[in-house]
């Protein structure tokens, strides 16, 4: 059992490593993590806000302990939305290049082929999550100085199990997302739809409806999973989060699994 | 007792639209090469997706390698397989698309490099797939099917797209696998290519078998024909009535008479014609052969 999943991480990590998609996913890690993280420090005497939504983030609270993740953990959401487009194409291009039918030839258990597969994508995610962490935070220590803010609790005792909080909230935010991508590719069976559908829902679904009737956003699940990347919000805590999160992508893969173990593997 | 390979009984597969399979029963022994046939629809797919483990049996049951369908993975690992032509990914090289299924598979990467040695793609192994040709994506699936090294070789229109110096290589590879103990399951639109190389046949039409054993019973069962031409198109007609009129199944196909009958006939033939002022052409006594035999059974047109 452990052999063959060992073997299908090692064949899904062969496609994952592949130039193309592993720097140009980290390349747009790493745009994002500078993105923030500059404008957080950049904007921070701007009376528009230098947060999301134009929330302000003093000085004082960028002086904290929490103060090199500010920036780290308000990506969480871009992240996720790239984590759910790799994971999303990952599986939904087996369908659409034909490639299932030679994979599951080669590996008949279907469970053991997705435990596989998903352990391969999140070795990608956290490869992601450390990328993004080191970036950001190196711009933040960088920027800091030049803004006026002290960096003395940042790497004291308190500063990095602060560090270390954030970037196991942020790692399971992305693993939420990407899992999310994963089960919208074996339901749609086409990454084009799989891709779209997620980031529609995401980016502008849950806004909307969140805008309309803001009670929502505590049952929305994007929103629940960019909740946990910043540790928990003024509105919705940490734990209504991750267990709502728990609930949805632990629904979604089990619908997936099923339908992966019984769906025939036809055109 | 000969050792089966592929043995199913009543193996059917319904879908809302009707019986894609419908009770198909056929043996292939071990160590034989096995021509699949069947005009488009037929079912030859799907029959050979149920014997892979891809798609689930309504009806019957099946046997590869003396293990039952309904558990792939006991036999998998010892069956290699090209369904409905090579898939692979574009954005990979051809070596480290074989790479991923020997992981998958647990086979050792030296087999690659060998692989590709063996099926003519050495130089081009660390190209990328979307930049190959039809005729060597082909080979590739072919390579990818021999991973395993297996006992049964399962595929499906393996010479599409290749130049006949490439059929006559997959022939002999697939001869030189049959002869070393591999069984071959092969389907094929060349029929021809078949005939050189198979000793079973399994036909299907509309799902059903039609006729599973050694091809030379099938061509025993068959009647040799005569293929008849005239000088005037529209003496066709007349000719057949006249083969038709002395007893003689007739018809045409492709714009030539095919008339039904001994070759020691066709001087009799060629008399009534003379006698009617139908002038020949043609008049060429055939032997049955799997094209011909294929289209009778099946009622397919050219």
């Amino acid at each position: 059992m452990i052999i063959s999943i060992a073997r299908i991480f090692a064949a899904e990590w062969r496609k994952l490593r592949r130039p193309t998609l592993l720097l140009g996913t980290l390349g747009a890690v790493a745009f994002f993590s500078v993105l923030v993280s500059s404008l957080l420090f950049l904007m921070i005497d701007s009376p528009n806000g230098n947060g999301d939504r134009g929330i302000r983030i003093t000085r004082e609270m960028l002086s904290l302990p929490s103060g090199a993740t500010q920036s780290f953990s308000s990506i969480g959401n871009l992240l996720g939305i790239i984590a759910l487009c790799v994971f999303a194409a990952q599986t939904a291009q087996e369908y659409s290049l034909g490639t299932l039918r030679n994979l599951l030839v080669r590996e008949p258990g279907r469970v053991r082929f997705l435990v596989g597969k998903l352990a391969s994508m999140k070795v990608f995610a956290i490869i992601m999550t450390l990328v993004s962490a080191v970036i950001s935070i190196g711009v933040s220590y960088a920027l800091a100085g030049g803004k006026n803010v002290s960096t003395d609790l940042w790497f004291n005792g308190d500063g990095r199990l602060e560090i270390g909080k954030t970037l196991l909230n942020v790692f399971i935010s992305i693993l939420g997302f990407g899992i999310i991508g994963m089960v919208l590719g074996i339901l749609l069976r086409s990454p084009i739809s799989s891709i779209s559908l997620g980031v529609l829902w995401l980016l502008i679904v849950e806004n909307i409806v969140g805008a309309v009737k803001a009670s929502t956003l505590q049952w929305l699940p994007g929103n629940q999973l960019g909740t946990i990347a910043t540790g928990g919000s003024d509105t919705i805590s940490y734990t209504h989060a991750l267990s709502l999160s728990g609930v949805y992508v632990g629904a979604a893969l089990i619908i997936a699994t099923v339908l992966f173990t019984k769906r025939d593997v036809a055109d | 007792m000969v050792k089966l390979a592929i043995a199913v009984s009543d193996l059917s597969k319904k879908y809302d639209s009707g019986f894609a399979v419908s009770q198909a029963n056929f043996q292939v022994p071990v160590g034989t090469i096995c021509g699949f046939v069947g005009p488009n629809g037929a079912g030859k797919t799907t029959t050979i997706r149920m014997l892979l483990g891809l798609i689930s049996p309504t009806g019957g049951s099946g046997e590869i390698l003396g293990q039952s369908i309904d558990d792939p993975e006991k036999y998998l690992p010892l069956v290699g397989a090209m369904i409905e032509g090579p898939a692979f990914y574009p954005a990979l090289s051809g070596s480290e698309n074989l790479k991923v299924l020997a992981s998958l598979g647990g086979f050792p990467m030296e087999r690659v490099d060998q692989l590709l040695e063996q099926v003519g793609l050495a130089d081009r192994g660390k190209s990328k797939y979307k930049t190959y040709s039809l005729g060597m994506k082909q080979r590739l699936g072919i390579a990818a099917a021999l991973l395993p090294n297996p006992k049964l070789l399962i595929l499906d229109e393996p010479t599409n797209g290749l130049d006949p110096e490439g059929i006559q290589e997959i022939r002999q590879l697939l001869r030189g696998l049959a002869e070393n103990g591999t069984t071959v399951f092969v389907s094929s639109h060349l029929l021809s290519e078949l005939e050189l190389i198979s000793e079973y046949l399994v036909m299907l039409r509309k799902g059903e078998v039609v006729f599973a054993g050694a091809i030379q019973d099938l061509f025993d069962k068959q009647q040799p024909f005569m293929l008849v031409n005239t000088l005037n198109e529209n003496d066709l007609e007349r000719i057949i009535k006249i083969a038709e009129a002395a007893g003689h199944e007739a018809h045409i196909r492709d714009g030539v008479a095919h008339i039904k009958g001994p070759a020691e006939w066709a001087g009799t033939l060629n008399k009534l014609a003379f006698e009617s002022g139908i002038v020949l052409t043609q008049l060429s006594p055939q032997l049955p052969n799997l094209e011909e035999t294929f289209f009778e059974m099946t009622g397919e047109q050219k």
